[in-house]
């Protein structure tokens, strides 16, 4: 059915129409992203954690959790995305924990990536394989 | 876009130094900038909501800063902590120039 | 492919199953959706009478989606759609039209006067006989009473005002009469979803009576009940009616499909909507 073989090769929600080859001329890459916020700097592993769902249900609406204790700030990146860059937050006096929850989108089946600044100026990195489905009937 | 209106989920009161979960709701399309419009073939421009800040008696408790990559309708939780009585103030800021805002008080428990 | 010899089992071999991921095979049957901490909502419970046995139980679509999905309608502060019920309590309590009222004027409270309408929504209007949705109802008072432009069925300010009036029967059981005078809309919605349509040839009974709980590519097919509407749909990030979704899937059988508002979809919905009396009103809910 050319109807299911067409649509099979359009990735994630048809609500975005995310071109997986148009680059948007400020859109920055995984790796970019992550050297702006590092400044270059070798990120270590251990001490931040991802929640994240094995499978996306949408990939416009995908819950997302980042914990990363004693950070000062923490970047999440999606490096399949037309622009890698999704969202970073600073934490300031008045904060509670060093953790984000949110909502992103996902172009794709990728690895989101999360990146902690900590107060000592060191950096920690971790990822987590999201699966972005294609879905099921219109309407 | 006038019709942002935020929903904040704040605890009545808290113990002084222990962390309070804030959960925050705004509507809003996020629109990325990555989508045609189906009818002229043009990009859609970019409006989103690309910072979100909350402060508490004045002091910054998170300062965020958001892409098109984040949801439409951005829903985001993050942990407070406080010493004294006072107010929460939330703050959504629009590629277009409008401020979005919320308080919600609080009391030592 | 020979369109009139396709019956179930072609259609189940041209559905793909989606990646086989064991986590995803069944719906949990067994989870719980209690809102906000406090209110219950019934998602499974038996079959009414008049399906005489067409399923076993029935269960709400939001047993169909994933643990993450599942969860965002657990709080009203995390739930999507709450934001446009925002709007829609706010649109409750402002002017419009001629005669300067709002619906607060006439109708106050909304927590009190929209307590249980959902619930029994499309019905008899006994004052002239025919079958109307909510919307019937809010574009009646709007053009009759407040002298304010009738809304577009499918838009937002008429989708914001629907999910708030739904919430308000948050909980309480669908309940939508199918005898008397509704009967012969019921009998015309109950013809439209056992027909098959379309290039594919299908009927709502083909995804949602008999293969509920398979997958259709990467979905997980529910059995079709609209006691969540409007839901907030992930693939939208937006409001869906009713007579949205039932056009979407119309169209998706490549059949012709029907005017939202109009008399197929009426019916339709009442039919719809009494295989899932019983089943708590969800709205608003989330779904993908």
């Amino acid at each position: 059915m050319t109807y299911t073989r067409r649509d099979a090769l359009v990735v994630g929600a048809s609500g975005i129409a995310l071109l997986a080859a148009t680059r948007v001329a400020f859109a920055v890459t995984g790796e970019e992203a992550i050297a702006e916020f590092t400044g270059g700097a070798a990120a270590g592993e251990g001490g931040i954690t991802i929640k994240a769902p094995e499978i996306a249900e949408n990939g416009n609406v995908v819950p997302v959790e980042v914990d990363a204790p004693g950070a000062a700030e923490i970047m999440l990146v999606a490096p399949a995305n037309p622009s890698a860059r999704l969202t970073s937050m600073k934490f300031g006096p008045a904060s509670g924990a060093q953790r984000i929850s949110t909502r992103i989108r996902l172009a794709k089946t990728q690895d989101v990536t999360a990146v902690a600044r900590m107060a000592d100026g060191s950096f920690i990195m971790t990822s987590q394989p999201v699966k972005v489905t294609v879905g099921g009937c219109g309407g | 876009m006038a019709d942002a209106k935020p929903r904040v989920k704040v605890p009545k009161t808290a113990n002084a130094g222990e962390p309070i979960t804030i959960k925050t709701l705004i509507s809003h399309v996020m629109e990325s900038g990555l989508r045609k419009d189906k009818k002229t073939g043009d990009l859609i421009p970019q409006q989103i909501i690309n910072r979100f800040t909350c402060d508490f008696n004045g002091e910054n408790v998170v300062d965020m800063t958001l892409s098109g990559g984040v949801s439409a309708n951005p829903y985001v939780e993050f942990d407070a902590m406080i010493d004294a009585a006072g107010e929460f103030k939330f703050t959504w800021y629009d590629d277009d120039g409008s401020v979005y805002e919320a308080s919600k008080s609080i009391e030592l428990a | 492919m020979r369109i009139r010899a396709m019956k179930t089992t072609a259609l189940t071999a041209a559905m793909m199953l989606g990646l086989g991921q064991s986590a995803l095979a069944e719906p949990d049957l067994d989870a719980r959706l209690v809102v906000n901490e406090e209110l219950e909502i019934t998602t499974i419970t038996a079959a009414p009478a008049h399906l005489e046995g067409a399923l076993e139980q029935i269960a709400s679509g939001w047993h169909y989606r994933g643990e993450t999905t599942r969860a965002m309608q657990a709080d009203d502060f995390e739930n999507p759609a709450m934001a446009f019920v925002d709007q829609g309590l706010a649109a409750w309590d402002t002017v419009d039209g001629s005669e300067g009222k709002s619906c607060a004027s006439c109708h106050g409270d909304i927590e009190e006067s929209m307590a249980g309408v959902r619930a029994v929504l499309p019905k008899i209007n006994p004052a002239n006989g025919e079958l109307w949705s909510m919307e019937d109802y809010i574009n009646d008072c709007r053009t009759n009473r407040m002298g304010a432009e009738a809304w577009n069925w499918d838009k937002g300010p008429m989708k914001t005002m629907t999910a708030a009036i739904a919430v308000q029967s948050r909980g309480m059981p669908v309940d939508v009469a199918i005898d008397g005078d509704a009967a012969p809309y019921w009998e015309q919605g109950k013809e439209m979803y056992y027909t098959r349509t379309g290039l594919l040839q299908l009927s709502c009974a083909s995804c949602h009576e008999e293969n509920h709980g398979n997958y259709i590519r990467a979905d997980h097919l529910s059995q079709g009940h609209i006691n969540g509407f409007p839901v907030f749909r992930m693939k939208q990030s937006n409001l869906v009616s009713m007579h949205n979704r039932f056009f979407g899937c119309v169209r998706d059988t490549r059949a012709q499909s029907y005017a939202k508002g109009g008399p197929e979809f009426h019916a339709l919905e009442l039919y719809v909507a009494s295989r899932g009396n019983g089943l708590s009103i969800e709205a608003p809910s989330v779904r993908n």
